[in-house]
């Protein structure tokens, strides 16, 4: 405990140089950016035309959204359980925004634009970072790469999947699932987050046969808050 | 037109809450209970969205080659494997499995 703590003032104090921090914020910017070409096969896959994929990445820049709507379009929902289910994955960002705006402090005109930006990625090393001239260096790096990157890779994987035809035939339907799994497996840190996923596939695949397109997924959301709920119940007492 | 409709709403709430997070005072969603169903959405989001991607095909339940894909990327994954590697192992096996007829 003590060790930690020694180990964090550690962090805090010590100034890192631009170049470093620049290193980091364009290994992840990269290594992500290049994922979008994942999106732009899956996104053509599912039947959306060049604009409405390109759309995407451009305008709403945040890869799970972006899956999760394309997925939802594909299934065959009403345009508006689609994008409910897309908007719900995109309020953790919101959380985000808050940590950074404490980290960046933004003039008040910057901040529309720096929105955008405000995904994971972009956090993640934003707040990994000593001090806020380097937080601010990290955040607008990460960004810019990660925002070049991945819409370049949107439209090279659209027109490659217009190129190859059936992207089934080539596994690329397995794509969406394994970027969820993906974001998904670091979140599963404790039992509290297992419960929560266990009972949302539950829900997911149960209510698949039954309800319209796009509707379980939005139910199955609902895990968070029961398993919360059955938390709190339990623990009882020591909560308040 | 309703594929442009999910788009424009999914691009005006996505940018919102993305602005809204840099907007609000600190402290004002920092109530624990919020912060905690915040962190728990996602993870109860994907992992619907994993299975049923995985399963699902209209509204039935399919055994098919995408678990073999998905199975792929989840050994891939414990492996600590980088992202774009994981992907990569669920399209090569899912691709793989189909063309020896699965």
């Amino acid at each position: 405990m003590q060790e930690q703590n020694a180990l964090t003032d550690l962090h805090v104090g010590r100034e890192k140089p631009d170049a470093a921090v620049v290193r980091d914020a364009l290994g992840v910017g990269v290594a992500v950016g290049l994922s979008g070409f994942a999106f732009g096969v899956t996104s053509a896959g599912s039947g959306l035309t060049l604009l409405q994929t390109c759309v995407l990445s451009l305008l709403v820049f945040t890869g799970a959204s972006q899956f999760a709507l394309v997925g939802a379009i594909a299934a065959g929902g009403s345009p508006f359980t689609a994008a409910a289910g897309a908007f719900f994955l995109g309020v953790r960002n919101a959380f985000y925004g808050l940590r950074l705006s404490e980290v960046l402090r933004l003039t008040r005109a910057v901040r529309p634009f720096a929105a955008q930006w405000v995904i994971d990625e972009t956090t993640v090393v934003a707040l990994a970072q000593p001090t806020r001239r380097s937080a601010r260096i990290g955040f607008m790096v990460t960004g810019l790469s990660l925002y070049v990157l991945w819409n370049l890779t949107t439209l090279l994987g659209a027109l490659g999947a217009e190129a190859i035809g059936d992207t089934a035939a080539w596994g690329l339907d397995a794509a969406g699932p394994a970027v969820f799994l993906a974001l998904l497996a670091p979140m599963l840190k404790t039992g509290t987050e297992r419960a929560v996923a266990g009972l949302a596939v539950v829900l997911g695949l149960g209510l698949l046969p039954v309800l319209p397109a796009g509707v379980p997924v939005l139910v199955a959301a609902l895990a968070a808050p029961v398993v919360l709920w059955a938390q709190g119940r339990r623990l009882g007492g020591e909560a308040r | 037109m309703n594929t442009w409709i999910a788009i424009g709403a999914t691009v005006v709430g996505c940018y919102a809450v993305k602005l809204i997070g840099l907007l609000v005072p600190a402290g004002a969603l920092e109530k624990p209970l919020v912060r905690r169903l915040a962190a728990l959405l996602p993870v109860a989001l994907l992992a619907a969205l994993t299975a049923q991607q995985t399963f699902g095909d209209g509204q039935a339940l399919v055994l098919d080659a995408r678990a073999a894909g998905v199975a792929a990327a989840a050994v891939a994954l414990v492996l600590r494997a980088p992202f774009l590697l994981v992907v990569g192992a669920a399209v090569v096996v899912t691709a793989g499995v189909r063309a020896l007829g699965g």
